[in-house]
């Protein structure tokens, strides 16, 4: 029988030489991710064990990850007593792949697994955080999950009864052309499916524009796979990824490059064009509601947010500040920047980036998640706009129900910077 | 059978910010969360805060029901007010979480009702008993089956762990 490239990783997973889409099986995990919900994690995982006569120990606490980023620094006193309850835990059980506020090798967790070679093609990587779905862009299974199930996850070292999920084969024919950005494809294709019309399944990336694509672009791709309810999205490993894997990423190891066979079962295909594409927006308030910028340009932003998991990387910030280098932020409007992680960061300040955004107007801060769910920074006054290449405008996301969130690549958000207004960045700064 | 009331309508893509905003996701226990269950729509977390939900009242909504963040908190939230959620459909993660943690969940695929409405809600059948309509119910995933019997996620891990099964070697 043919497998998808998810079903060849959970026959791997589960010692079994194939398994079938609805079948229910129980996973081993390779890599467990948590950011400050550890707290949340370590209390269940300790209610686990309470009563049992057995120690609360993980089963591999080489396997788990804890990266502080959704409120960093600490915003308040509660944060920071998570904060350290999480790092008291994290001495006590030797977990080596834990990530604190650190400007060296902090940052947004979806950025840091990637690049210090954390994630690897064909891996089961499970994490309390929806955009767990990003590390597919490196051909591993990666799913998001609660925060007891992490606790279940530390006792048993496996994901408890999963189904096999169906795949749906996402076919991205043509080319890119500068400044329409992987942000865009996942737009239309978020506008496409509906969010919820990938629900329970997998999208798996091919085409051209896939192949021709860097891994930060399937990083965007995967990540906001989610808001379109899909399990997980991948791109099955390639050369590219093993560029990255080996230049960027520090991997020496054998890699295990797993691609699905070529009659798969895929329950639909979608095709996308890449050559004819737009510049996209998702407007207010949901995520599925796209539409090509032209169609609302003009539109009044009074907040500019370039970052995130999504966009916060080297070559997103590299395009807004293309676009911004001797330019100004317009008045009336703010900017707000924050790279993925503080390796990117240094590598911004580096190649001047960081001076050109800063001398527009922007406003450079440190990496994390805080702006992008409205719990750390950033907050918008009643009745103002967000132009942002975060992953989410649902009401309220940014910490204020009374404001609206539009989603956009960093190219589109640069360029509506300059104006004020929401912008077409093919239209050479022009709304 | 169960009857209950129908205590808030709300439509698709109900997400986890308005079910529990993000700038409470410092408050993690259990005990806690329940204060911030829809904290944006003030009317409704003011009834809950209050007392005025009796135990078991139904929060009716449309497809995708908690789409967003894996965030537990908007689980227990409403757990802690025993709210049972009936919706056309539910985003993966909240449903998981759901069962998890022994939230009642009842997915409706064509349920309509309006807050005030009565509900008798069966095993594979539900009515709206306001208007007479009834519409089918379709069954939690069979995958999480054994979780639900074990009373959630703790308890079964618990017994996973104790039968000495499951843990890896």
């Amino acid at each position: 029988m043919s497998m998808t490239v998810v079903q060849k990783i959970l026959a791997r997973a589960t010692g079994r030489r194939v398994v079938a889409v609805g079948d229910v099986v129980e996973p081993a995990v390779d890599l467990a991710m948590s950011h400050e919900n550890a707290a949340l994690v370590i209390n269940q995982f300790l209610e686990v064990y309470r009563d049992t006569g057995l120690e609360a120990k993980p089963w591999d606490p080489s396997r788990i990850a804890i990266i502080f980023d959704h409120r960093v620094p600490a915003e308040s006193p509660k944060t920071a007593t998570n904060q350290k309850k999480v790092r008291e835990f994290v001495a006590a059980q030797g977990i080596a792949k834990f990530h604190d506020i650190r400007g060296d090798e902090g940052g947004i967790c979806h950025q840091v697994l990637p690049e210090n070679g954390y994630v690897r093609p064909g891996q089961v990587v499970v994490g309390t955080d929806s955009h767990t779905t990003s590390h597919g862009a490196l051909g591993a299974f990666a799913f998001g999950i609660g925060a007891t199930e992490m606790a279940s996850v530390w006792a048993l070292g496996r994901a408890m009864n999963i189904e096999v999920p169906a795949t749906i084969k996402v076919e991205v024919t043509g080319a890119l052309s500068d400044p329409v950005t992987p942000k865009d494809l996942v737009l239309q294709l978020v506008g496409r499916l509906g969010s919820g019309g990938a629900a329970f399944h997998v999208l798996e990336f091919h085409g051209e524009a896939i192949e021709a694509m860097s891994t930060s672009g399937r990083l965007t791709l995967c990540n906001m796979s989610v808001e379109a309810g899909a399990t997980s999205g991948i791109v099955p490993a390639d050369d590219e990824t093993l560029r990255y894997l080996r230049e960027e990423a520090g991997v020496a190891d054998d890699l295990d490059i797993m691609t699905p066979e070529a009659d798969a079962p895929y329950a639909r295909v979608v095709e996308l064009d890449a050559t004819s594409l737009e510049p996209q927006v998702a407007c207010p308030h949901t995520v599925d509601n796209v539409r090509p910028v032209s169609s609302v340009a003009g539109t009044r932003v009074h907040q500019i947010v370039i970052g995130s998991c999504t966009n916060g990387r080297l070559d997103d910030i590299a395009l807004a500040a293309r676009i911004l280098k001797g330019k100004k932020v317009a008045r009336g409007t703010r900017m707000i920047v924050f790279p993925a992680s503080g390796r990117i960061y240094q590598q911004a300040v580096a190649a001047g980036y960081v001076t050109d955004l800063m001398r527009a107007g922007a406003v450079v801060m440190n990496s994390g998640c805080g702006p992008c769910l409205g719990v750390h920074q950033g907050a918008l006054g009643d009745g103002e706009v967000a132009l942002s290449t975060t992953n989410r405008n649902f009401r309220g996301r940014m910490g204020n129900p009374a404001s609206e969130v539009y989603l956009c690549s960093p190219a589109v958000a640069a360029a509506s910077a300059v104006t004020g207004v929401i912008t077409d960045p093919r239209n050479g700064g022009a709304a | 059978m169960s009857r209950a009331r129908v205590v808030l309508a709300l439509g698709d893509d109900v997400s986890t910010d308005q079910i529990y905003p993000g700038r409470y996701m410092a408050t993690v226990l259990p005990t806690e969360t329940p204060q911030y269950a829809f904290a944006d729509h003030d009317a409704f977390n003011a009834r809950l805060k209050s007392g005025g939900v009796p135990l078991g009242s139904v929060i009716v909504a449309g497809r995708n029901f908690g789409c967003g963040s894996s965030r537990e908190q908007a689980v227990s939230a409403l757990k802690g007010h025993e709210l049972v959620i009936v919706a056309k459909s539910f985003a993966r993660i909240f449903l998981q979480n759901a069962i998890n943690l022994g939230l009642k969940l009842v997915e409706a695929p064509d349920v309509v009702a309006a807050e005030g409405d009565d509900l008798a809600i069966g095993v594979s059948e539900l009515t709206n008993l306001a208007s007479g309509r009834r519409c089918g119910i379709r069954p939690l995933p069979a995958a999480r089956q054994a979780v639900m019997d074990a009373g959630g996620l703790i308890p079964y891990t618990r017994q996973r762990l104790l039968a000495g099964k499951g843990a890896r070697a």
